[in-house]
C-alpha cells in the first residue's frame, strides 16, 4: 500500500506516467466514470479549504466512487481532543482512501504510518502540499510541453508557502532548470530548500527582491499569496501582504510565451487585469488539478 | 591527585569535552539506572588540555550507545569486564534517533499529537545536519 507524503514518494518515471494518465483521463473521462465505484474517500480537512477538499471531491465523483469527511477541525473529534492517530483508524474502517490537510507540518504522516487505507498529504501546514505540485507539473508539462530547459521564478511568501517547497523539490529532478526566487527578506525559501536541495544537487538559482528585474528571464512565474494563516504576528502579515502586485506593466516586460501560475487563492498579488492575458494560466491549473487528482487516486487504490 | 577505583563491569567513557559530563549523565539517563556512577570532571588530558571522564557501573548492554554517539561521537567508549577494558567501541553518528531530543517548530504534529515518538532522521553526515522526521526542521545544539 501507497501514501503521498511528498512529491518526491514519486520517482520522475511514476510521475510520467501518472500524468500520462491524467492526460488520457482529460481525453476520454467516459472511460473511467466508473472506475471507483463502491469506493470511498474520506476527505479530512482539519483546516479550511475550497479548492483543494473540492477538487479531491469532484475526481472521486468523476470517477464514480462516493466521499464523505468533515471540513472543518471543529467538526471532527478533533475537537474532543482525539489525536490523528486514533481518527485515522476509525477512517480507514469507513473509508478506501483518504485526502487530509492538516494545519500541523507532518499530520499525515503520522496518519500514513496507522491507517490501513492509502493518505494523501492535502497540505500539512507551511510544510507541503504534493497534489498541488502534481498539479503545478501537470500543467506545465501540458503547456508547455515538457518539465525541462526553463527558467521558473517563485515570488512571494517562499518561505511558508508549500507549494513553493514541493514545487522546487520535484522541479529539481528535471534536466537545465533554473530558480529565480523573488521575495522579501523576511519569507526568503527555507534553510533547508536552500541547502538540502538546491545547493545539493547543484541547481542554479538567485534571490532577488525586486520582480521587475527578472521579469525577461522567465519562462514561468508562480505567484503565491501571502498566507495571513502562517503569521503568528498580524503586523508581519500587514506589512508584507501587498508587497508583490503583478500588473499589465509588469507582464509588458516579460516573454511573449511566459505562463503565470498560482495555486489559488488569490488575494492583491496578482492584478485582475492581467486575468485577460493569454499568458495568465492560473484558472487551467485547477482543471489539471481534478485530472491528476482522478489519475492519484486510481494509482493508490491500484484500480487499472 | 585524586584517586577512583577501577570497575568490574560497565563502561568508561573518556575523552568527553571538560564541562560536559554532567549533561551527559542525563542525557543517558544515568540517573533513572540502578548503577554506580563516576564523574571525574576538569582531567587533565594531552590531547584536550582538559577532559571529562565517566565511569558507570552497569551490566554492559545497559548503555544507549547511538544516544550516546549523537551527542558526542568523538567520545572514546572503554568497555569493562572483569576489571580489564575488553574492547574500545568507535561511535558514529546514529541514522536515527528516537525521544533523545524534541521538535522545537510550534507548527509540528509533535508539538500536539499525544504519545507520538520524536524522530530525527540523519539528513547530512558531513554537517552533522539531524532533522525531524515529520516537520523537516533542523535540530540545533544552540
Amino acid at each position: 500500500m501507497r501514501h503521498l507524503m511528498s512529491p518526491m514518494d514519486f520517482s520522475v518515471e511514476e510521475l510520467e506516467k501518472l500524468m500520462d494518465l491524467a492526460q488520457d483521463i482529460s481525453a476520454d473521462p467516459a472511460k473511467y466514470a466508473h472506475k471507483c465505484d463502491g469506493r470511498i474517500l474520506a476527505t479530512c480537512f482539519y483546516e479550511p479549504s475550497t479548492r483543494t477538499r473540492l477538487s479531491f471531491e469532484s475526481a472521486m465523483l468523476r470517477l464514480g466512487g462516493q466521499v464523505l469527511g468533515f471540513a472543518t477541525a471543529d467538526s471532527s473529534s478533533a475537537a474532543k481532543g482525539e489525536s490523528v492517530s486514533d481518527t485515522i483508524r476509525i477512517i480507514s474502517s469507513y473509508a478506501d482512501i483518504c485526502a487530509m490537510r492538516h494545519p500541523k507540518e507532518g499530520a499525515p504522516m503520522v496518519a500514513a504510518q496507522k491507517s490501513w487505507i492509502p493518505v494523501i498529504n492535502a497540505g500539512d501546514g507551511g510544510h507541503q502540499h504534493p497534489t498541488q505540485t502534481l498539479t503545478d507539473l501537470m500543467t506545465i508539462r501540458s503547456l508547455k510541453g515538457s518539465l525541462s530547459d526553463m527558467t521558473i521564478g517563485l515570488c512571494g511568501d517562499l518561505k511558508f508557502g508549500r507549494t513553493v517547497h514541493s514545487l522546487i523539490n520535484a522541479l529539481c529532478r528535471y534536466e537545465n532548470v533554473s530558480f529565480i526566487f523573488i521575495s522579501p527578506p523576511e519569507l526568503k525559501i527555507p534553510d533547508y530548500i536552500r541547502e538540502d536541495v538546491l545547493i545539493r544537487n547543484n541547481i542554479p538559482f538567485k534571490e532577488v527582491i525586486k520582480l521587475d528585474d527578472v521579469m525577461p528571464e522567465l519562462d514561468i512565474l508562480y505567484m503565491t499569496r501571502v498566507q495571513r494563516e502562517r503569521f503568528f504576528n498580524e503586523e508581519d502579515y500587514v506589512r508584507l501582504k501587498d508587497f508583490y502586485i503583478l500588473n499589465k506593466e509588469k507582464m509588458a516586460l516579460a516573454k511573449s510565451d511566459m505562463m503565470v501560475l498560482h495555486p489559488l487563492p488569490r488575494v492583491n498579488e496578482i492584478s485582475v487585469e492581467v486575468d485577460d492575458d493569454e499568458r495568465a494560466m492560473y484558472f487551467k491549473q485547477v482543471k489539471y488539478g481534478m485530472y491528476i487528482r482522478m489519475a492519484l487516486i486510481l494509482t493508490l487504490l491500484e484500480i487499472e | 591527585m585524586l584517586n577512583v577505583g577501577k570497575i568490574e563491569e560497565g563502561f568508561v567513557l573518556d575523552h568527553m569535552n571538560a564541562g560536559e559530563s554532567l549533561r551527559i549523565y542525563h542525557d543517558l539517563k544515568l540517573d533513572e539506572l540502578d548503577c554506580t556512577v563516576a564523574m571525574i570532571m576538569n582531567a587533565r588530558s594531552r590531547k584536550m588540555g582538559k577532559k571529562d571522564i565517566l565511569k558507570v557501573e552497569c551490566p554492559i548492554d545497559m548503555l544507549d550507545l547511538d544516544v550516546l554517539g549523537f551527542i558526542d561521537h568523538k567520545i572514546t567508549v572503554n568497555v569493562i569486564k572483569d576489571g580489564e577494558i575488553v574492547e574500545k567501541k568507535r561511535l558514529h553518528l546514529p541514522k536515527e534517533i528516537k525521544n533523545v531530543i524534541k521538535c522545537k517548530n510550534p507548527r509540528c504534529i509533535t508539538s500536539i499529537e499525544q504519545e507520538l515518538d520524536h524522530i530525527f532522521v540523519l539528513t547530512d553526515p558531513s554537517t552533522e545536519t539531524y532533522r525531524c522526521k515529520y516537520c523537516e526542521e533542523t535540530y540545533s545544539r544552540i
